[in-house]
Parts: structure tokens; sequence; C-alpha cells
């Protein structure tokens, strides 16, 4: 479960990235992660829920997005996104893959309250 | 209104792993994190890692567990500087942690710094500790379709050790089962298969150990 320390994590940038808004309430965040960062989506909005309590995160929506790992197969050169659960070319079935760099956990965005 | 944030959400723990880094390179320290499921045997390991290369250097162990002194205990038995970490339920260690731990021991008598991670194969992949290595160690016991399960922790190893081979006799354990699909995940996994406790393989990781830390 270190999506409970990711959570807090990312409630700090949260904070960071908002002290010029700090009077304002945040209904949305997007995030982003690699499949290296192994992220689950349901352990990630439980633990982002409980610590966005009390915050001014507290109830916002939390979205994930998931990106893929580029990856080449050496064989056959096909281009395709990698599965670690699946680590073999989906064409030719080779185990000889070039992996892409995976993407890292980004605070990619943070929507506030509009005015009245 | 939407502000664009585009930071890194584990930036406070790189900026501590770089710092770590840095230190460890000024000192001319090597450090390794190791990486494993509880009992895969790291700690036996490093107990006799330690006794065997006694009189060629000097290895400093910085240990995480959720609670007890335990395992620090088992590696100050050796006579090896220990340093133990309890994180208090959580499940994986940080880069500021092992910052703060690096001052609870005599780095001056140190040439090598073993961080034992908390056992877990999940967790730990995510958070760099400054090390200049990563050890995954996976015992025969296990099962070999553990790298099928925890692909991630494999693809970010730069050694695998796979531990208690003296009971594959025993066991269902596939070793070149393991060994393909780790290098399918990894093209630069270096694996040594080892036994801690019959020290059968163990001369190809001291060798490794010993010249890799040489290079600082």
């Amino acid at each position: 479960m270190h999506e409970a320390a990711v959570a807090e994590n990312l409630l700090q940038s949260i904070i960071a990235a908002s002290t010029e808004h700090s009077d304002k309430k945040i209904v949305r965040v997007v995030i982003s992660c690699g499949q290296i960062n192994a992220i689950n989506d349901e352990a990630m909005q439980f633990a982002f829920a409980a610590v966005a309590e009390d915050t001014i995160c507290e109830g916002a929506i939390l979205e994930i997005k998931h990106i893929p790992l580029k990856s080449q197969c050496r064989k056959c050169k096909l281009e395709f996104d990698f599965d670690f659960y699946s680590p073999t070319c989906p064409d030719c079935d080779s185990g000889d893959i070039a992996i892409g760099a995976d993407a890292p956990l980004l605070l990619e965005e943070i929507e506030f309250e509009e005015d009245d | 209104m939407k502000i664009k944030v585009n930071k890194k959400i584990l930036a406070k723990n790189e900026d501590f792993a770089v710092a770590n880094r840095k230190f460890f390179k000024k000192q001319g320290l090597f450090c390794i994190n190791m990486i494993s499921s509880p009992g895969s045997g790291k700690t036996t390991i490093l107990t006799e890692t330690i006794k065997l290369l006694k009189n060629k250097i000097r290895i400093g162990v910085i240990e995480g567990d959720l609670q007890t002194e335990i395992d620090a205990e088992r590696i100050r038995k050796t006579g090896a500087q220990a340093y133990q970490i309890e994180t208090q339920g959580a499940c994986h260690l940080n880069a500021e942690q092992i910052t703060n731990a690096l001052s609870k021991l005599d780095l001056e008598k140190l040439d090598i710094i073993v961080i034992e991670n908390v056992g877990n194969l999940v967790c730990p992949a995510d958070f760099d500790l400054g090390e200049e290595k990563r050890v995954f160690v996976l015992s025969t016991a296990e099962g070999d379709d553990k790298c099928a399960k925890y692909p991630q922790s494999f693809a970010k190893a730069d050694i695998l050790l796979l531990n208690k081979i003296d009971l594959t006799k025993y066991l269902d354990f596939d070793i070149a089962r393991v060994k393909k699909d780790a290098m399918k995940l990894n093209k630069n996994l270096k694996i040594f298969e080892i036994s801690a406790k019959t020290l059968e393989g163990m001369d190809n990781w001291l060798n490794w150990l010993l010249k890799s830390s040489k290079k600082k």
C-alpha cells in the first residue's frame, strides 16, 4: 500500500502549489503515473480521500492517468505499449524487447472552485 | 479556475535521494539497497557476507523494519555497525530516513553501507534511497512465479540474489524459468545463485561486492 505514502506526498505537493489560492477550495486534481509506479486506482482513491479530510482537498475528485510505457521488439521491430505482466512481443512473442523510459509520478493539474 | 503544475509527486524523496547519492560519492562509500519479501534471508545473507569479508572490507547496515531491533542486533553480533529504523507500520523506507540514519553511524570506519529495506516486493520499488545499486533477493521457497507477479521490482534491480538454492531439491523451483523471466524484464540484471546457509555460490556475490565497492 505505497499509495498511502504517495497520497501524503501528493497532498503536500498540492498545498505547496496552491499557496496563491489558499482561500479557494480544490474541486479536482489530475495526476499521472508510469507503469513501474504500480499505482492501484482503488487504493490511491481511498488513500487520497483519507489524507484529504479536513484540508483544502477534502471532497476533491482525483483523476489518475496511466501513461503507457513505449517499447519496441528487437526482433520484428514492432512498436507497442509494454505490459510488465506480459513482457513479450504481442506479434512475434520474442522476449527481446527494448523498453523505453517510464513516466514519473506527476501532479499535473489542480482545479479550484469558481467564484460566485 | 485550473492551474497546470506538472511537478513530481515524490520530489521531496528524490531531493533527499540525490543528496544521499552525492554524500556517498564524496565519502567514498558504496551503498546498496536490498529489497525482498519477508523471510527471503536478507539478514542472514548480510551476517554471512560481513563475516566472510571481515578482513577485506568494512560493512555497516541500516535496517528497516516495522518494529523491533531484532535485525540490527543480529548484525551487531558480527561486530559490524548497524542502525535500526523502525517505520511504525510504513511498508518501505524513504530517502529522508536514510539521511537521518547516516548520522547515527561512524562513517569514517565504513566502506560499504547496506540498506536492508522493509520486507515487501511492491512499495520499496518506488522510493529511491540514493543507493548506487539495488539488490533484489528472491528465495527458492517463495516460488518461481515472482517475476510475473512483481515485475516492477525486478525491472528496477541491478542484482538478483537467488537465495536458499540448497533447498531447490525439495521444491518445485525452476531456476532457469526465473532467470529467463527476469531477463525479459531487465536485460542488465546480474544474477547470483547462493545459499547463505551452506555458503554455496557466495564467492561470486562477494567478488562482485568487493569489486564494485573498490571502484568508488
